[in-house]
């Protein structure tokens, strides 16, 4: 076993994977940009080293840096996290070429699969369904106007090396195409520095089914269920939850065993994540969670995954395995410690992407300094978080704050604690997405699970119900009252020092206000 | 002490006193029984008879705002003893200017200075956190300034550009 890991990664994803290199007993390496010094990943981490200007591709996209990191604290593997470097196969070859292994799968899977048009062709080759379109970039806007036609529009262009929405384009109609095909290639340069764009046929509104699978390194390879992901807002995940409601035991046999020959074909080793889309069927409408008629529920390869994915606690909380031991245990030589047949689903995960956005602002991004949290706990609930009060939020990476997980016996329990634990929580002197869940979690169609890639959409475009509270505004015109009559006190009390250095006084305080 | 205050636009008049360490409490002139525990700063442990709130406050670049529950309000409070109790006339006719939502950069300046825009026209792209935002015209009018150019560092509240 490993005895020290560098996570090259920050944010939520690092603390966990450190998290779970305290629960193996190794050491863990983080690595910060100038402005995460203070960030929580550096202080739970063993050691750290400063990487470089706060622009990701001066530090965490830094390869060279990062290696020099590894070779000088010693750490003999390097866990990549999500985003930043996961899925970049010049670096899974650079760190193997320094002697360092690199926990996920080798770079010839990674080439393989994460180009999205390669993946195509090897899916193609191994006989698996995908979206009818080109299984190579695009040479020139003829030719898309050309597969276009014959496809039919809408169609979505692509970028190969895409992820997070980067790089894609829904078109239309033919008019459109040119300048969405400009648009999504110099925006494919610009995020991944490489500008292939693919065409595929748009499936409108569809499900957005991904399956989990596992993989070590002497060929046993097994699925351990799906999530769904249809909340998606930009083709950014919003909510993701386990089981997917759709997915009865036999179809999750047939998407299991197909997620299965897709990582196979890749030789493909750690952790991953196929993903489908799954068409909306005429019965769908009117009978979801009904079995029986949904045999002819038609699923397509989307692409694969080759990391951890954001939502992975959804998989770890039905299966009861936990993820990161896992890739550890892989990645340092071992044998998948259990079956596929010893893999049970039990219960049901929800999963709350908490975002620094303003939910005022069209949802834009609300970096700050974060006054006031309190977070929630209690039964059911897991949070995985990268922030702590008082910390400012940098405006240079993704805003994802924190990940808050529901689970309970059936959907029904797990969505009552999510509710409950989002009303226990509160993010104060930053906007955040929180109030978006209160609002997707009392809606009757997610309650019902009838739910799609435009779900979202649809909600936002419809006017929440402001309708005040008489009662609560009271409370609220009394409390700002009394704040204003305590910080008055706090004033005169201390010669205007708000802030004080003295416990006794603050302990004083307390009592004067009681 | 007596304050006015104004939630989501609707005023009230607060009479505040404490004697003996209890609280009382006149909302319009009608009397409420309020007791009061601040837990910790920016939380109030509120009791209005029996029933109990918690109530957080938010302060963000001079503005407060206040949640009950789930349920946030805008809140302003006026003590009219105090010389600072003066209410901002929103003026639509004037200039108005643009502000940055939030620390960035300026990525695009897509209007030059004497331009006319129509209201919800862009005017700027401000990125941060990988995303980029459109700051529009909130009237109809001509710019009469841009004060800042491609490339520029800007932080919440900095003013962006001036339409009249």
């Amino acid at each position: 076993m490993f005895k020290k890991i560098l996570i090259a990664n920050r944010g939520e994803i690092a603390v966990r994977v450190i998290r779970a290199c305290h629960e193996m007993g190794i050491s863990a390496v983080a690595v910060y940009s100038d402005v995460d010094r203070a960030s929580l990943h550096v202080r739970n981490a063993e050691e750290a080293y400063p990487i470089g200007a706060p622009a990701a591709s001066e530090s965490y996209l830094n390869i060279q840096k990062i290696l020099d990191v590894a070779a000088r604290s010693g750490a003999d593997a390097i866990h990549p996290g999500y985003g930043f470097l996961s899925e970049n196969a010049q670096f899974a070859r650079a760190c193997t070429d320094a002697g360092i292994k690199f926990i996920g799968p080798t770079a010839a899977a990674m080439d393989a699969m994460g180009s999205k048009t390669k993946a195509r062709q090897a899916m193609e080759r191994a006989g698996v369904p995908i979206v009818p379109g080109t299984s190579s970039g695009l040479e020139s806007c003829d030719q898309a106007e050309e597969v276009a036609a014959r496809i039919g529009y809408p169609v979505m262009l692509k970028a190969a090396a895409g992820g997070g929405g980067k790089g894609m384009r829904l078109v239309q109609a033919r008019e459109d195409l040119k300048s969405a095909l400009e648009g999504a290639r110099s925006e494919a340069q610009r995020s991944f520095g490489d500008g292939e764009v693919y065409i595929e046929k748009a499936i409108i509104n569809p499900r957005h089914i991904e399956m989990q699978v596992l993989a070590d390194e002497h060929g046993n390879t097994v699925y351990l269920g799906e999530r769904e992901c249809s909340l998606q807002r930009r083709h950014q995940k919003v909510v993701e939850e386990a089981p997917s409601p759709i997915v009865d035991a036999d179809m999750r046999r047939r998407m299991g065993e197909v997620a299965v020959r897709v990582a196979q074909a890749a030789g493909y080793t750690n952790a991953g994540t196929v993903e489908f889309l799954v068409g909306q069927s005429k019965t769908d409408q009117s009978e979801i969670g009904q079995s029986g008629k949904e045999q002819q529920r038609n699923f397509y390869f989307l692409e694969m995954n080759t990391r951890l994915q954001v939502e992975h606690p959804v998989t770890e909380l039905v299966t009861g395995l936990d993820l990161v031991h896992l890739q550890i245990r892989i990645a340092a030589g071992e044998c998948l410690p259990f079956t596929q047949d010893e893999v049970q689903i039990r219960g049901h995960a929800i999963e709350c992407r908490i975002y620094a956005e303003d939910p005022d602002n069209n949802y834009f991004p609300s970096p700050g300094k974060i006054t006031l949290l309190l977070q929630p706990s209690g039964p059911g609930i897991r949070r995985d978080s990268g922030v702590y009060e008082g910390w400012t939020v940098p405006m240079d990476y993704d805003p994802l704050l924190a990940k808050l997980i529901g689970y309970g016996a059936d959907r029904e329990q797990a969505m009552s604690r999510l509710t409950r634990a989002l009303n226990e929580y509160f993010v104060g002197g930053i906007k955040t997405n929180i109030s978006l869940f209160r609002r997707i979690l009392n809606d009757p169609d997610f309650r019902g699970a009838k739910i799609d890639t435009g779900f979202l959409d649809r909600l936002l475009k419809r006017k929440e119900d402001t309708s005040a509270d008489e009662e609560a505004a009271e409370v609220a015109a009394i409390a700002a009252g009394l704040f204003a009559a305590l910080d008055a006190r706090i004033a005169n009390g201390s010669k205007g020092a708000t802030d004080t250095s003295s416990n006794w006084k603050a302990a004083a305080r307390r009592e004067a206000m009681r | 002490m007596t304050y006015d205050i104004t939630i989501d636009g609707k005023h009230y008049r607060l009479d505040l006193n404490r004697a003996d360490g209890v609280w009382s409490c006149l909302v319009d002139g009608r009397e409420v029984e309020v007791d009061a525990v601040l837990v910790r700063p920016d939380v109030l442990s509120l009791r209005i008879g029996n029933l109990a709130y918690e109530v957080k406050c938010e302060r963000v670049a001079g503005e407060m705002h206040l949640w009950v529950g789930s349920q946030r309000f805008a809140a302003e409070v006026r003590d009219p003893r105090s010389f600072r109790g003066r209410v901002r006339a929103l003026d639509e006719q004037g200039p108005r200017k643009l502000t940055a939502p939030m620390p960035g950069k300026i990525v695009r300046v897509l209007v030059s200075q004497g331009a006319e825009v129509e209201a919800g026209a862009g005017v700027l792209v401000v990125e941060a956190m990988k995303m980029q935002n459109e700051i529009k015209s909130p009237k109809k009018g001509t710019i009469q300034k841009i004060l800042v150019s491609e490339g520029a560092a800007v932080n919440a509240g900095d003013i962006l550009a001036i339409v009249e």
